[in-house]
C-alpha cells in the first residue's frame, strides 16, 4: 500500500518537474490576437471566407494576410469588431446569401419520369439530367440542403428553398448544385428572377408554367435597357446586381410570374 | 482457325433473365428513311465533335457536319443528305445535352446549291496495298468508334502509343446485355464482312493473334463465323465464352480469352498487349475501307414486351426513338420504362425523342410487369454484392461510404476500377441502388482531379509568366 502511494507521488513529483522544465524552455509564443479575433468570429467553420476554418482565418487575419470583412456569415457586425482588436480597416462588405433561382414547383414544372434512386440532386442529374422536364431547374433533392452548415435550405413540393435569416452566404450550395441555379445575392436585393432557363419561350412553356421567355417586360417596366437593370442570357433575364431594380411593381406586370420580391424571406418557417 | 472453348473463369458475375429470343432470329431490315434525323455531336467517348453547319444549309450524305475536336474525338457526318433545319441543345441517351444537328431529309437542294454526290463519300481503298497510316486516317475520316456502347474513337484505339505492341486482337462477340442481339445478327449476316475487318485490322496493327470471343448462347454465330473464317491465315482462335454477365467487358473478355489482367485505370487494355474491338466495329471498318462507306448507320434492337413487333433495324445514327419503335408497329400496351441500351447497363430515357448515336445498341419498351418498383433498404451485410463483383470489389462498403458522403473511403476501395456493370445492384437483396452509388463516388473523384489538374496548370501557368516578367 504504502510502496503504492510512494511511486505515484514519485511519478507524479518527477513528471511535475519535467513539464515545469519543459513549459519554461518549450513553449510556442502564440499572438495573444489570435485568440481574441477567434471568439468574435462566428465559429461555424463554414469555409466561407475561403479558409479551411474560422482558426485557420483567424491566424491568417493576425499575420496580416487574409483581408478583413471576408467572413461572410458574420458580416459587418464582426468585421468592425475585428478592426478594433488589430487596428486595422474593415473592408467593405455586403452581406451575401444564396438564391435558388428556380421556381418550377412540382405542381408548376412537369416532371418526364419516376426517379426513385438515391436522394441526391448530383446523382438524380446523372440520370438523363434528372426526371424534371426542365433541365435548368432545381431537382429538388436537397444536395444543397445537406452541405448547408445552418440548415439554412430546406425542400418544398420539390424545390429547395433558402432562408434569409439563416443563410450565411458561405456558397457551399452553389458549388454543390449540379445544375449550378444557386447565387449568392445581395442580401438586400429585394426583386429577384427566380428562373435558370436560357431557351426560347415556346421550349420554356412546355416544361415549366412559371418559366421566363425572354420577353424583355421587366426591362422595359423599369426604365428600358439604358437603366440597365437587367441583363439577358439567351431568352433569360437576369437581375443586375450591382444595379438592382427597385420598383416592386414589375413583379406583378411578368406575364412568366417567374419575377419574386424577396423570396428568401417568406420562406421561412 | 479453330473453335476453343475458354478455359477461363472470371469471379463473380451474374445471370440475369436473357430474353434474347424476343428478337434474336429476326433478320436485320433496313428502316426507310426517316422525315427527321436528329444527329449529336457528342456520340462518341470524349470530347463532343464541332459543328460545322448552320442552320439554312443544305448537306449531302456523308459530308462531314462536325469535326474532330481534340485526341480523343471522332468527326460526324451526316447520316443522310437534307436541309439544316436548327442546331440546338438535344437531351442524349445517357442523359446530358449536347449539340445536334435537326435534319430535314425530305427537302433537297435547289438549283445552284452545291452538294456532294450520292456514290461513295470516300474513295475506296485497296486496303492490301495501303500503309498502315492510310488505313488509320481512312478509319478516322470515317468517323467510327466503338460501337459496343462505351464508343471509344478507334483509331486512336489502332494507333497503339510507341513502345506498346498489339500481341492479340480480340473481336467482342460476346453481347452478354440482356434482351440485345444486334451484333448477333451482325455475326449471322455479316460474318464475312467481320472476316474483311479483321484482316484489315490485322494489317493496322502489325502482325497479332486474332481471338473472336463469342457466348455459347449463340451456336448460329459461331456457326457463320466459323465458315467465313474457315481459310483465313495466321493464329485465328474463335473462343466459345460460357454464359455469364458481364461476359463482354473488355478486361473479362481479354481474361477469358487470353487470361490476362489489365491493371487498375487508367491502364488500357493496350498495357497487357491486347485490342478489343467489337464486331459491328469490324463491319463498320471493312466498309470505311473497301466500300469507302463512313459510319453511318448501325443496327439497332428494337425489343421488350411491350412492343408490338421486336426487331433489329439498320437505321441511320440520329434516328429518333419514335421513328424505331412506329416501324416495329408500334407498342402493344403503354411502356413503363424505355430503357436505351440493355438492361444492365442502359440509361432509362424520359422519352421517345431522342435519337440513337453509333453507340445505341438496343432500345428496350418494357410493360409494368417487367418493371419492379422498389424501395431501397439499408445495407443487411449478406455479401451477396461481393460475390457478384467481377472487378473483385467490396460494393457494399463503397455504398456506404458513398451514403455517408465519405467519397475519400470510397477510394481508398478501389472505386474507380468500377466497371458500372451492375451486377451488385442486380443481386442486392435489400434493392439498393449500388451501381449508382459507384458512378456518384467515381463522379466526384473525376470531377476532383479535373479540378487539381486544372489548379495545377494555373499554377504553371502563372509561375511561367512570372518568369518572362523577370
Amino acid at each position: 500500500m504504502i510502496t503504492a502511494i510512494v511511486c505515484i507521488a514519485g511519478i507524479g513529483l518527477v513528471a511535475s518537474f519535467v513539464l515545469a522544465v519543459a513549459d519554461k524552455y518549450l513553449s510556442v509564443q502564440e499572438d495573444p490576437r489570435i485568440g481574441l479575433v477567434l471568439s468574435e468570429l462566428p465559429g461555424a467553420n463554414c469555409g466561407g471566407c475561403g479558409f479551411a476554418g474560422c482558426d485557420a482565418y483567424a491566424r491568417a487575419l493576425v499575420e496580416g494576410t487574409a483581408p478583413n470583412g471576408a467572413c461572410p456569415a458574420g458580416g459587418e457586425a464582426v468585421a468592425a469588431k475585428i478592426a478594433g482588436i488589430l487596428g486595422v480597416e474593415a473592408s467593405a462588405t455586403e452581406k451575401r446569401v444564396a438564391l435558388v433561382k428556380c421556381c418550377g414547383t412540382r405542381s408548376e414544372a412537369i416532371r418526364v419520369g419516376d426517379y426513385n434512386g438515391i436522394c441526391d440532386c448530383n446523382v438524380a442529374a446523372m440520370t438523363a439530367g434528372g426526371d424534371k422536364g426542365c433541365v435548368y431547374g432545381c431537382l429538388g433533392y436537397g444536395a444543397c440542403a445537406n452541405v448547408c452548415p445552418k440548415g439554412a435550405i430546406s425542400i418544398y413540393d420539390g424545390l429547395a428553398k433558402v432562408d434569409k435569416r439563416l443563410c450565411i452566404g458561405c456558397g457551399k450550395c452553389v458549388s454543390v448544385c449540379p445544375k449550378k441555379l444557386i447565387e449568392l445575392v445581395p442580401s438586400s436585393a429585394t426583386i429577384h428572377v427566380l428562373c435558370n432557363n436560357p431557351d426560347k419561350g415556346p421550349s420554356v412553356r412546355k416544361v415549366c408554367g412559371v418559366g421566363c421567355m425572354g420577353c424583355h417586360l421587366c426591362e422595359k417596366n423599369s426604365g428600358g435597357k439604358e437603366a440597365g437593370h437587367f441583363t439577358f442570357q439567351g431568352f433569360l433575364a437576369k437581375v443586375n446586381y450591382s444595379n438592382p431594380p427597385t420598383d416592386e411593381q414589375i413583379v406583378a406586370k411578368c406575364p412568366a410570374k417567374c419575377m419574386s420580391v424577396d423570396p428568401l424571406l417568406e420562406s421561412g418557417h | 482457325m479453330k473453335v476453343v472453348k475458354s478455359a477461363f473463369k472470371f469471379k463473380g458475375g451474374v445471370h440475369p433473365d436473357y430474353n434474347k429470343g424476343l428478337a434474336n432470329n429476326k433478320l436485320i431490315e433496313a428502316l426507310p428513311m426517316p422525315s427527321e434525323l436528329v444527329i449529336s455531336m457528342s456520340q462518341h467517348l470524349g470530347a463532343p465533335a464541332k459543328c460545322i453547319v448552320k442552320p439554312g444549309d443544305y448537306v449531302s450524305r456523308g459530308q462531314i457536319i462536325g469535326e474532330r475536336n481534340g485526341f480523343i474525338s471522332v468527326c460526324v457526318r451526316a447520316s443522310a443528305s437534307g436541309l439544316v433545319k436548327a442546331v440546338e441543345k438535344r437531351l442524349g441517351p445517357a442523359g446530358g445535352k449536347a449539340d445536334a444537328v435537326i435534319l430535314d431529309t425530305t427537302a433537297s437542294a435547289p438549283e445552284g446549291v452545291e452538294m456532294l454526290g450520292d456514290g461513295p463519300v470516300l474513295k475506296p481503298l485497296d486496303w492490301e496495298n495501303s500503309s498502315r497510316e492510310e488505313l488509320i486516317a481512312r478509319v478516322e475520316e470515317a468517323g467510327i468508334c466503338g460501337m459496343g456502347g462505351a464508343g471509344f474513337p478507334t483509331s486512336v484505339k489502332l494507333n497503339p502509343p510507341p513502345g506498346k505492341r498489339c500481341e492479340y486482337l480480340i473481336i467482342n462477340g460476346a453481347e452478354c446485355e440482356p434482351y440485345l442481339c444486334a451484333d448477333h445478327r451482325v455475326m449471322v449476316e455479316k460474318a464475312s464482312r467481320i472476316r474483311l475487318g479483321v484482316e484489315i485490322m490485322r494489317k493496322i496493327l502489325g502482325e497479332c493473334a486474332v481471338r473472336i470471343a463469342v457466348e455459347s448462347n449463340k451456336p448460329d454465330a459461331i456457326q457463320a463465323l466459323s465458315e467465313a473464317f474457315a481459310d483465313i491465315s495466321g493464329n485465328v482462335e474463335i473462343v466459345v465464352l460460357s454464359v455469364l454477365y458481364p461476359q463482354g467487358s473488355e478486361k473479362h473478355q481479354i481474361f477469358a480469352t487470353v487470361k490476362r489482367i489489365v491493371p487498375e485505370p487508367p491502364a488500357l487494355p493496350i498495357d497487357v498487349g491486347c485490342v478489343v474491338e467489337n464486331v459491328s466495329t469490324a463491319v463498320a471498318i471493312a466498309d470505311a475501307v473497301e466500300k469507302g462507306e463512313p459510319l453511318l448507320e448501325r443496327v439497332t434492337t428494337v425489343s421488350g414486351d411491350a412492343i408490338s413487333e421486336p426487331k433489329n433495324i439498320l437505321a441511320p445514327c440520329g434516328t429518333k426513338y419514335s421513328d424505331l419503335v412506329q416501324f416495329c408497329s408500334g407498342t402493344k400496351e403503354t411502356p413503363a420504362k424505355v430503357i436505351s441500351g440493355g438492361t444492365m447497363m442502359g440509361f432509362a430515357v424520359p422519352s421517345l425523342e431522342i435519337a440513337t448515336t453509333k453507340t445505341t445498341s438496343g432500345i428496350l419498351l418494357l410493360s409494368s410487369r417487367r418493371v419492379f418498383q422498389y424501395t431501397s433498404g439499408p445495407c443487411i451485410n449478406c455479401g451477396r454484392c461481393v460475390r457478384a463483383c467481377p472487378m473483385c470489389l467490396n460494393p457494399a462498403d463503397i455504398s456506404k461510404a458513398v451514403e455517408a458522403n465519405d467519397i475519400s473511403d470510397a477510394e481508398r476501395a478501389h472505386v474507380m476500377t468500377c466497371i458500372e456493370c451492375g451486377a451488385c445492384s442486380f443481386s442486392c437483396p435489400a434493392y439498393r441502388t449500388i451501381t449508382q452509388f459507384c458512378r456518384r463516388a467515381k463522379n466526384s473523384i473525376r470531377a476532383r482531379i479535373a479540378a487539381e489538374k486544372a489548379k495545377a496548370a494555373a499554377a504553371q501557368n502563372a509561375a511561367e509568366k512570372k518568369e518572362i516578367q523577370k
